[in-house]
């Protein structure tokens, strides 16, 4: 199947039931049920399940468009987390829940979108343990607006062996293209609006000022989109060096075209009912999940550092490789 | 937006010219400091242009039956990506084989290719691009040097008068492709303007080089004082050169070379690290590698539009921005980097290499076209104005 075929049911279907209303009735306590029942009838949460434990056998490079599709629409419900986890406890012979999963790679800080979840799929350090989510007495962050919480506690469940590297490389690369997609919603939001403001007696979009920042979210925003899908391209067990370098890119834009949103929307762009602070306010936490640009860069400059090829040889073989 | 740049890979025959560069490279290369290396693709050595042509590292993006290779774009960023990080010179070639040549296969005629093409592939026809002047640099339309026809019915020519300033190699080159106002003011813009052939060893040519602030001479001024060339020095049509000259940049802005200038500085900086056996600043050296792969990835989904047949003026532009901002952070930071360790030894090559590089990088950002002209590109790529 083309990833394209995948990607217009499923950009139609969350039109259809996750809008800006639907995400804002999340936001406010309201009940996943409407919109995750459409999502579960898709079909789309077994898509990287094996074809021979009954899912579409997608690989993750296939379903990055989706996952960026989510992040288009600043869907603060863990779809691309469950899809992820569904596939790890299918290959591990677990049966999965109905409900929403987080992938948890460290207790220590938020985990975004916990409050929205049933469970948690949380790496312990030594193996991967399908906790329900109130045993792990999730706690609203106080952060206006926010489906994070902080968790405590030891995860209750079924275990599987944890993957090499654990779950923060394969959930880095999730929240990279969450960003990628909220960055490209956030450029074309921006572009439309500067062609539409009129001030001075001509749309802003006009001023050269303004197309310079413009053009700086175009590259982010295609940097971003070329490196979550890089970090997407060796399936779910994600390679470090990917992770890495797909959360470096996206992490860093994502403050970068968050502001450069806000800038070019003036005043509004701050109030609550207009939808950007949806998605800038989604960017930043998805900056912050699962390791900073700065964490990745410790991890992958350590590894660098270890090796005598020259930059391009060893990014060819431990990237692109 | 932009939605078919997007991820792509370099086919696996294309891989394969890799040793064959690299063992080339290195009987060429081994000798040269690093600091030389460092001139990228400004350093001009038309023996080992050659020697490149000879080994079917030429043209390879051009037809056989005008002694190219047919490989297309894939093959071309993996031989170029092996010399840039290398450091070869490849001056000599550059323009020729990555412009000049597709230009006058695309807008030629059968003459002009079958003259000129073959001998690019070979190495030895060096080209130069005549587009600023001293009144013309952003704005490339106002160009004033002017080509008469002259004679009558077919039999005449072109005199050619004005100047052009900043043409890079231009003392070493066999001809220029010169941006030339054929009928009309600077007043008519993009009408009236076209692309000629000058041969730089016809009378009336004169060539100053003109020294940078690193010592080198790579670009000059160039005279023309009533040269006269035939009818065929015309390349494609009269009257379209802006559409041609448009067509031509997207090609000097895909490149990798757009963001390997400084990339012997970071693996000289990344040695000496090592050397030291400081770590400390591991995640800077992280940071800089996600942006290079990053940057890898975004020219080779350029490349692959040119693979696919297109001109991605607007995906080149934004490819190149980003890419000359990287070649010009890099000597900003491993600057900062060696100096804030200021009792750790640092070798006199990398201090040199770190110098030349620190004071060239601005051009980085003018050649081939000015940030801010990219970013209006890039602009009117997304539907403003």
């Amino acid at each position: 199947m083309q990833d394209m075929d995948l990607l217009g049911p499923f950009a139609r279907m969350l039109d259809d039931v996750a809008g800006p209303a639907a995400v804002r009735a999340l936001e406010a306590g309201g009940s996943i049920r409407p919109v995750w029942q459409a999502i579960v009838d898709s079909g789309y949460l077994d898509a990287l399940v094996g074809e021979e434990q009954g899912g579409a056998g997608l690989a993750l490079g296939q379903i990055a468009p989706l996952v960026e599709a989510l992040g288009a629409r600043a869907l603060p419900l863990p779809v691309a987390d469950t899809m992820v986890a569904r596939a790890l406890l299918a290959e591990a012979g677990i049966a999965a829940p109905e409900g929403p999963i987080v992938l948890v790679s460290s207790l220590a800080q938020p985990v975004s979108g916990a409050l929205l979840a049933d469970h948690a799929l949380v790496d312990t350090g030594t193996a991967l343990v399908l906790s329900p989510i109130a045993a792990l007495d999730p706690q609203p962050t106080g952060v206006h607006g926010s489906v994070s919480a902080k968790l405590t506690g030891v995860p209750q469940g079924p275990s599987l062996a944890r993957p090499e590297g654990g779950l923060r490389a394969v959930a880095a690369v999730v929240r990279a293209a969450l960003i990628a997609g909220a960055t490209a919603r956030l450029t074309e939001m921006s572009a439309a609006y500067a062609n539409d403001r009129v001030q001075f007696g001509k749309p802003i979009g006009r001023q050269q000022a303004l197309q310079q920042v413009l053009a700086v979210m175009a590259e982010d925003m295609i940097a971003c989109r070329i490196a979550a899908r890089m970090g997407a391209s060796h399936g779910i067990a994600v390679p470090v060096h990917l992770a890495a370098c797909a959360k470096i890119t996206t992490s860093a834009a994502a403050s970068r075209v968050a502001n450069s949103a806000h800038a070019v929307h003036g005043a509004i762009g701050i109030s609550e009912e207009y939808d950007l602070q949806l998605l800038t306010r989604r960017l930043h936490e998805w900056r912050l999940a699962d390791g900073s640009e700065g964490y990745w860069s410790g991890v992958l400059g350590a590894a660098r550092l270890g090796s005598a090829a020259t930059t391009v040889d060893w990014v060819r073989a431990e990237v692109f490789g | 937006m932009f939605d078919t740049l997007t991820l792509a890979t370099l086919p696996e025959q294309d891989e394969g010219l890799r040793s064959v560069v690299r063992d080339l490279v290195a009987r060429h290369v081994a000798g040269i400091p690093i600091d030389r290396r460092a001139r990228s693709w400004q350093g001009f050595d038309a023996g080992f242009s050659r020697a490149l042509g000879a080994a079917g590292l030429l043209g390879l993006t051009l037809p056989k039956a005008y002694g190219g290779q047919e490989r297309g774009p894939f093959a071309r960023f993996v031989v170029v990506e092996e010399l840039l990080t290398a450091g070869a010179p490849v001056a000599a070639h550059w323009i020729a084989d990555r412009q000049s040549a597709p230009l006058i296969l695309h807008f030629g005629t059968e003459a002009q290719r079958q003259f000129h093409i073959p001998r690019i592939c070979r190495g030895e026809s060096l080209f130069c691009i005549g587009m600023s002047e001293p009144g013309s640099g952003s704005d490339l339309a106002s160009v004033r040097t002017r080509a008469e026809r002259t004679g009558v019915d077919g039999q005449g020519g072109w005199l050619v008068n004005g100047q052009k300033i900043w043409t890079t190699n231009s003392m070493h080159s066999d001809y220029m492709i010169a941006l030339v106002r054929t009928s009309g003011t600077p007043d008519d813009r993009h009408a009236g303007l076209s692309q000629i052939i000058i041969d730089l060893k016809a009378p009336g040519v004169t060539v100053r080089p003109i020294v940078d602030l690193t010592g080198d001479a790579h670009f000059a001024e160039v005279f023309f004082d009533n040269v006269a060339l035939g009818e065929d020095a015309l390349v494609g049509r009269e009257g379209e050169g802006w559409k041609q000259v448009g067509a031509e940049l997207a090609f000097e802005r895909s490149g990798p070379e757009r963001i390997y200038s400084s990339v012997v500085l970071l693996d000289a900086w990344v040695r000496h690290l090592q050397a030291t056996g400081r770590n400390d600043c591991a995640p800077l050296v992280g940071r800089l590698t996600a942006e290079l792969a990053t940057l890898r990835a975004m020219s080779i989904a350029c490349t692959a539009r040119l693979a696919a047949g297109e001109s991605p003026v607007v995906e080149a532009s934004i490819v190149k921005d980003r890419g000359t901002g990287f070649e010009q952070e890099l000597p900003v930071v491993i600057g900062d980097d060696l100096a804030a360790h200021p009792d750790e030894p640092v070798s006199a090559e990398l201090y040199r290499t770190l110098l030349y590089i620190t004071h060239v990088a601005p051009s980085f950002s003018l050649r081939g076209g000015t940030r801010e002209i990219l970013r209006g590109i890039i602009a009117r790529g997304m539907g403003l104005r």
